[in-house]
């Protein structure tokens, strides 16, 4: 299972609480972990990144193993930590003014 | 007895303020969708309680939302209040969420671009939704101005959105942003004629639809901006803050544009200037008395570069000759030190007898007057900055 922290404002929308797990099949990478996710809380589509392009939206983050990963290439894999579920991946929203 | 209902977006959520028909003691309910901007929240003419608002956040996107009981509980449209939560079956579709261009070859509108500031072209980019105008017809039809600049529709309540791509072609090339961003923030609708909707877009101009929305036209003749424009008298450009319309007399419009108040007397056909003898001719918001046609009100601000009343003193300008005569509406609004702004969706005005204005400023308020301006009070003074001001007229 992968687990996948979002920031505050994304919980309240897929209304959860803490980590959410997901099933991801294939290789775990970006592309496939934000798949997954969007799968299962479609109200996130066009908040983590934009519903065209698929591009990560510019005040967003992606931190997994205390690594900023954000300007990964969506399809490299991501930490074997984050694939065997021992560290999360974090979603979260930029430091941006105060 | 009648009720309002005012709907304020403010930049750290929405709160909406309630008050029997006297407009004197209001209940305040809120921060809604708590943290996020709040461009606009609007009520259906058609049925009052079902309310679209427009949640976005520079990080996080565009989210639509929508109350079908007068702003007690909110949803994403498609997602029916009540289904369940925890299942992914459950969870809400986020469709309303997707605005996408019109690149379809059907309709023959390959994305095109428009200018950025530098003289190059870009391609069309979502940002978000700066206002929600439902229909005056149907209340599951609701219009929604757009950055960049563009005109989405859904009829279907909010779920799905679809761009009227026609508007790209006046000259869409050479449209560019203005300070806030190239954004369509004005949507009108003629009431007796539903084929007919005006749109006006910051540092584009205003525009004007006879066959709902399929094919468009500047409606620009006779502005003039002198100093902002290398042709002064130009198509397309004009930075159009806002217009507004008495709902009996949809041939008569007002514009309050970057500077110079305007009034066309033929549906846009032509402008002519009516600042007359207003202390600055800049602004944002206009509005119109609901059962005076001739009665408009702006709110004047210094310049484009100091966006605060002049002599730090809040003013709303009154004219009831259509325009050139105003007359400074101060009782109740503070007369020194006060370098608020009020933005160009922050007026409104109630349909009671006598007729009810209100408008929030830059710095929390939102004043209210229910004798047409003759004398304000602050209905809230320390709310986050207000972005957008509707009021509904309940029975």
């Amino acid at each position: 299972m992968i687990r996948v922290v979002l920031p505050a404002h994304l919980r309240t929308l897929a209304r959860v609480d803490g980590e959410v797990t997901l099933d991801v099949k294939g290789e775990v990478t970006q592309r496939s972990v934000l798949d997954a996710l969007e799968a299962r809380y479609p109200m996130l589509r066009g908040t983590i990144r934009d519903h065209g392009t698929l591009k990560r939206r510019a005040f967003v983050r992606f931190f997994a193993c205390e690594q900023d990963l954000s300007h990964e290439s969506p399809d490299v894999p991501l930490p074997e930590a984050v694939a065997t579920g021992a560290e999360p991946f974090l979603i979260v929203g930029a430091m941006a003014g105060g | 007895m009648s009720k309002v209902r005012i709907l304020v977006g403010t930049r750290k959520g929405a709160f909406i303020l309630t008050s029997d028909g006297t407009r004197k003691q209001w209940d305040v309910s809120g921060p809604h969708f708590a943290g996020w901007e709040m461009y606009h929240l609007k009520g259906s003419p058609v049925e009052p309680n079902r309310i679209y608002a427009s949640q976005t956040s520079s990080w996080f996107g565009q989210i639509i939302q929508r109350s079908d009981d007068g702003g007690k509980t909110w949803h994403q449209p498609g997602t029916p209040p009540g289904e369940p939560t925890t299942t992914p079956d459950g969870m809400p579709k986020g469709e309303s969420n997707k605005f996408v261009y019109d690149t379809s070859p059907e309709t023959g509108k390959p994305l095109t671009t428009h200018q950025h500031y530098d003289g190059t072209q870009r391609p069309w980019e979502f940002k978000r939704v700066w206002h929600l105008e439902p229909s005056l017809t149907d209340q599951d039809t609701v219009y929604a101005g757009i950055e960049d600049a563009a005109l989405f529709r859904s009829t279907d309540g909010g779920q799905t959105w679809q761009e009227l791509s026609g508007l790209r072609d006046v000259k869409g090339n050479l449209w560019q942003p203005g300070a806030g961003g190239m954004c369509l923030h004005t949507i009108v609708q003629d009431q007796s004629n539903p084929q007919r909707i005006y749109i006006a877009i910051s540092a584009a101009g205003a525009f004007r639809t006879d066959d709902g929305g399929k094919t468009w036209r500047a409606i620009t003749r006779g502005l003039k901006s002198q100093y902002e424009l290398p042709d002064p008298s130009a198509e397309v450009g004009h930075c159009v803050h806002r217009i507004a319309m008495h709902p009996t007399r949809p041939n008569v419009l007002f514009m309050q544009k970057h500077w110079d108040v305007m009034r066309s007397d033929d549906a846009g056909e032509s402008w002519h200037e009516i600042s007359g003898n207003l202390p600055t001719d800049f602004g944002f918001p206009i509005d119109v008395h609901a059962h005076e046609p001739e009665t408009v009100y702006v709110v004047p601000i210094k310049s484009d570069s100091e966006h605060f009343p002049p002599d730090g003193k809040l003013r709303v300008y009154r004219s009831r000759t259509g325009g050139n005569e105003w007359e400074a509406l101060t009782n109740g609004l503070p007369q020194r030190d006060c370098y608020v702004n009020v933005l160009r969706d922050a007026m409104t005005v109630d349909s009671l007898d006598p007729c009810g204005i209100y408008f929030g400023t830059s710095g929390g308020q939102v004043y209210g007057s229910a004798n047409a301006g003759d004398s304000w009070t602050a209905i809230v003074r320390d709310l986050p900055p207000v972005l957008s001001v509707e009021v509904q007229t309940l029975p």
